[in-house]
């Protein structure tokens, strides 16, 4: 049995017939279709007048057609219609920061953000950070060699915002990394080894 | 002794995943069919379900299935139910309901009716002691996981008059234990005090809620769960769901963390399992933040009295400490029990009485949480030495080693020796980084309105188990399989210990293949990680893995090169005659003549003493190569302790009541380092945990109706980035423990309590060495306490803002 989300197909066969349908309806290719599931999903089909459901987003380069709720979040759509379960949900009311992605390069809790509101705004999540080749991200290879994360949950939105602060200040002191970080709590307090890791990332970037 | 892996930084195999977004948690798992579970929670804090309607529910489009208490496997008070018609918290989940997606589900929730019988609650421990108080069961108020019987325990109105408003009453206890003659003690004591204090409860937060996914396929549940410990929870979670051991595939590779509250099998993560049976399809739960803190579990609240004596030069001669628990409402950890056997072992009173209660209370389940009892009483002792030194004029260094343990003391009623104890060699090394007699010159200095305060802390847990089983294959390949069943809660310590078995074989760390995260991978029964643990009790079964493998190694090439098995040495992945260099069999040769020579070499026979799950996992591995597998017999009968000794450098803003951390320093006695790296972020990590513990958490529930004030983080508090330094100076004693093969002991949870001890101290240092009675302290005490103004709760509350 398939246990991989990328193997997954649509849950309900009268949500996966009508998603298709109106896939050919657009006339559009889709890389979504693969990944479609009805986990935030009410099955129900779209009131005259409401927001577009199937639209394009730019997520990590790519564009990807993905259908969905008028009250849909970011975070919902890139872990289950998206496959990329990188983004964790550790609190789902921008507390925490588990959720952090880049919206044009500026770090975001991806669990408070509305997906209509992102159309057309590049998306980068802890899976578009490596190189073609899966080179890591000096930040990633940073957070190996300070052994940044215990039990690794918070780590993506930790190394989100790590990036979201290098692309805004690339040579923070540790203080501004500090309070650039300080949305991203770790229960295991894992904060020094995290800074540290900025910190060497900036060296060597 | 030089080790070539022991003690030398490496690469931990699944970090790459974590930074990548690669590493799966329950909730990453997708399969195909899966749908949505929700919890129906009970709104109040006793009741009896008198009447469930779900009839509109179950007709909404969507809508799946339903799962009621008499769907799931009931058992006896005072464990936990999984679903209940007598919840007994607000939040305790009643029923469950299935749906294709979340919404509906959350929806159908809605339409359910329920009848409720309300009862009498409470969630003070003192309350229900109390002639005529409420109690959770009808004939039960008392009762404690590990205890055999629940009872009801109510103390007289005269033991509550006597003692006033301002000390605790000490009724008749649950539990008691003595050491000596206390009155002899007290009567040799130049300073008798006699302290009331209070702890309050507070949530693990862990960051990846007790979200799970489950399905059945062939008659087998493939079951993935957010555990710190693999093979340990395995049987229970087996009996939870119903289900034989054998036909339960558990999946967790990744815990987004657990600090004891996912150390054994808990019960909601069963639901989906069930749920999944009865509606035929992969049913995934997802746990809000919200009902984490609702249904999730807590550190007990202790509330505590401690007579104690101290001699002229600070030795303690009389201990005489009673501890209540504000347990939950179900089992519960014996916290109350683990405060006396801390008080014995640091502080090694001469003469000591323990007396404890754990009291149900309509609170969720109150659990371990890192140093379960030994961290409260870190909290409430450290500072109070520092109280009895300035009354004593004495160095408060100098009243910690007095008392302090080393190798060879006696800890607790059985006056168990102590293996190994360097806590004022951790103290000393931590005063000398620190620059101790330097800094404890700037104690009380003012700068407007802010006043140094310098703070040192110590605390300490067991650190070690015995009777676990190692596994190891050699494949012929030549590549080393370590089977490792404890379980990743974010240690690393799963893999620091498998390199005791490529040590011992003398083999490359990159030739090595760790084998965990799933049941079907075929891991050994191994103690779940938690306890501080791991480090010792895993590098024991990994040690007496690797010598039946290696005795294997020698036979093997004996039998094929002729000689006897005493002839060869293993080394350098080969097994090499010591006359003879040229008689050599490499790892692969060794593997490939195992399985031909099959019997215990290949796992064909499989010794009587190894657990069933480890010889369900040889069974499964036999004949793919030569199998290093043994129960570990090594001896332990003296008492093993991890300790740790602190330092902490604050400024106090006395007019706010806020603190800011400038320095601090940590170091663990924990034998000989495994991990240099992982240590390191374990000192920092509990560093962090104890700020929390000291001066930021608490569990607050609403007294009138049992409702619960803290369910989100702003609420709760974990510290942040900005509450603690943003350097963390750490170090290690490094001196081994005899009872571990390669010295080494766990550390993980002294490594909290060190740090919340040290800010108390630090706090009353600022303050002039004011004692608070009370953790957390919060601003608004501090400026209560600056200001002279009586304090805005009553010394025995619980639940105080």
């Amino acid at each position: 049995m398939a246990t991989t989300d990328d193997m997954a197909i649509g849950r309900d066969p009268v949500t996966r017939r009508r998603f298709i349908k109106s896939i050919i309806a657009s006339g559009a290719a889709t890389s979504a279709a693969a990944y479609y599931l009805a986990g935030c999903s009410d099955g129900s089909a779209p009131a005259a007048g409401s927001v577009e459901r199937l639209i394009t987003l730019k997520v990590n380069g790519q564009d990807r057609r993905v259908d969905i709720l008028p009250n849909e979040t970011l975070a919902m759509t890139l872990r289950y219609k998206l496959g990329l379960t990188g983004t964790k949900l550790g609190c789902d009311r921008g507390e925490c920061g588990a959720c952090t992605v880049l919206i044009n390069d500026v770090g975001h809790n991806s669990c408070s953000t509305l997906t209509h509101g992102v159309r057309g705004r590049a998306v980068t999540t802890v899976e578009g950070l490596e190189g073609p080749n899966g080179e890591l991200h000096v930040v990633q290879q940073a957070m190996i060699d300070e052994l940044g994360p215990q039990c690794g949950f918070c780590t993506p939105g930790q190394v989100m915002s790590a990036v979201g602060l290098l692309k805004a200040n690339p040579k923070p002191t540790r203080a501004e990394a500090r309070q650039a970080m300080a949305g991203n709590l770790c229960r295991c307090g894992a904060y020094d080894h995290y800074l540290n890791a900025v910190m060497r990332a900036a060296k060597s970037a | 002794m030089a080790y070539s892996l022991i003690g030398k930084d490496f690469t931990p195999p699944d970090v790459r995943a974590k930074v990548t977004g690669k590493a799966k948690y329950a909730e990453d798992f997708r399969v195909e069919g899966m749908v949505f579970v929700k919890l129906l929670l009970s709104p109040m804090p006793n009741a009896k379900v008198r009447n469930i309607d779900a009839a509109e529910a179950l007709k909404m489009k969507g809508v799946l299935g339903i799962l009621l208490p008499e769907d799931v496997p009931s058992f006896p008070l005072p464990r936990d139910p999984i679903l209940t018609m007598e919840p007994k918290y607000v939040g305790q989940p009643i029923l469950a309901i299935a749906a294709e997606d979340e919404t509906t589900a959350s929806d159908a929730l809605e339409k359910i009716k329920i009848d409720y019988e309300p009862l009498p609650f409470t969630v003070d421990p003192l309350q229900s002691l109390y002639p005529g108080g409420p109690d959770v069961y009808p004939d039960a108020n008392v009762g404690v996981r590990g205890m055999p019987e629940m009872k009801k325990i109510k103390w007289t109105a005269k033991d509550f008059a006597e003692a006033g408003d301002t000390k605790l009453p000490m009724g008749e206890p649950l539990a008691e234990w003595k050491l000596g003659d206390l009155d002899k003690g007290f009567s040799e004591a130049q300073l008798v005090m006699d302290e009331t204090f209070v702890t309050a409860a507070h949530s693990h937060h862990s960051m990846e809620p007790r979200s799970a996914m489950a399905y059945w396929q062939n008659g087998k549940c493939y079951f993935h769960v957010s555990t710190q410990s693999q093979s340990y929870p395995l049987p229970l979670y087996a009996e939870m769901i119903g289900v034989a051991p054998k036909d339960l595939v558990m999946i967790s590779e990744f815990c987004g963390g657990g600090f004891g509250s996912k150390g054994s099998a808990y019960v909601v993560a069963t639901i989906p399992a069930h749920m999944s049976k009865k509606i035929n399809r992969p049913c995934m739960m997802r746990l809000t933040r919200a009902e984490e803190y609702f249904l999730g579990s807590r550190r007990t609240g202790i509330q505590g009295r401690i007579k104690i004596g101290f001699r002229k030069d600070g030795r303690i001669t009389a201990a005489d400490i009673y501890v209540v628990q504000q347990n939950g409402a179900t089992e519960g950890f014996p916290d109350f029990r683990n405060v006396g056997g801390a008080l014995s072992m640091v502080y090694q009173p001469m003469n000591m009485r323990w007396r404890g209660i754990s009291v149900f209370t309509n609170l969720p389940l109150s659990t371990a949480q890192r140093g379960p009892g030994q961290n409260q009483l870190a909290c409430m002792m450290e500072p109070l030495l520092d109280k009895a030194a300035r009354e004593l004029k004495l160095d408060r260094l100098a009243i910690r080693s007095i008392n302090a343990p080393t190798t060879g003391s006696k800890v607790e009623e059985r006056q168990t020796p102590v293996s190994s104890a360097y806590i004022s060699e951790a103290l000393m090394a931590s005063a000398a980084k620190f620059g101790w007699n330097e800094k404890k010159k700037l104690s009380g200095q003012r700068k407007g309105s802010k006043v140094t305060g310098i703070g040192v802390g110590r605390a300490y847990h067991p650190a070690g188990s015995a009777g676990f089983d190692g596994l190891l294959v050699i494949k012929p390949d030549g590549k080393i399989h370590i089977h490792t069943g404890i379980g990743n809660l974010g240690t690393y310590s799963y893999a620091a210990t498998s390199r005791v078995a490529a040590e011992v074989l003398g083999c490359n760390w990159e030739n090595v293949v760790l084998e965990r995260g799933r049941t079907d991978n075929h891991l050994p029964w191994n103690n779940g990680q938690f306890g501080s643990n791991t480090s010792f009790t895993m590098s024991r079964t990994n040690y007496v893995a690797a010598i039946d493998a290696k005795q294997k190694l020698q036979e093997i090439a004996a039998q094929t090169l002729g000689g006897k098995p005493e002839d060869y040495v293993v080394a350098e992945e080969k097994v090499t005659a010591k006359a003879d260099a040229n008689k050599s069999m490499t790892f692969a040769e060794a593997a490939k003549k195992a399985i031909e020579l099959g019997g215990k070499y290949s796992g064909k026979e499989i010794a009587a003493e190894l657990n069933d799950l480890t010889k369900r996992s040889v069974e499964a591995l036999a004949g793919s190569g030569l199998i290093g597998v043994a129960k570990d017999t090594i001896p332990m009968k003296d008492h093993v302790p991890a300790l740790a000794a602190a330092f902490m450098h604050i400024e106090l803003d006395i007019e706010t009541g806020k603190w800011e951390i400038l320095d601090y320093v940590a170091t663990a006695d924990c034998g000989t380092v495994l991990h240099p790296k992982g240590l390191a972020n374990q000192i920092r990590g509990g560093g962090v945990m104890g700020i929390g513990m000291a001066a930021l958490e608490r569990v607050v529930y609403d007294p009138q109706n049992g409702l619960p004030a803290n369910v989100g983080f702003y609420q709760s508090k974990p510290p942040s980035y900005l509450d603690v330094p943003s350097e963390m100076q750490v170090g290690w004693v490094d001196k081994p423990d005899p009872q571990n093969p390669v010295g080494v002991k766990g550390v993980g949870e002294p490594l909290m309590g060190c740090a919340a001890s040290a800010l108390l101290s630090a706090i009353s240092d600022a303050l002039g060495g004011h004692y608070f009675n009370r953790t957390p302290v919060m601003p608004d005490m501090i400026v209560n306490a600056v200001a002279k103004r009586p304090q805005s709760y009553k010394v025995l509350a619980v639940n105080t803002q």
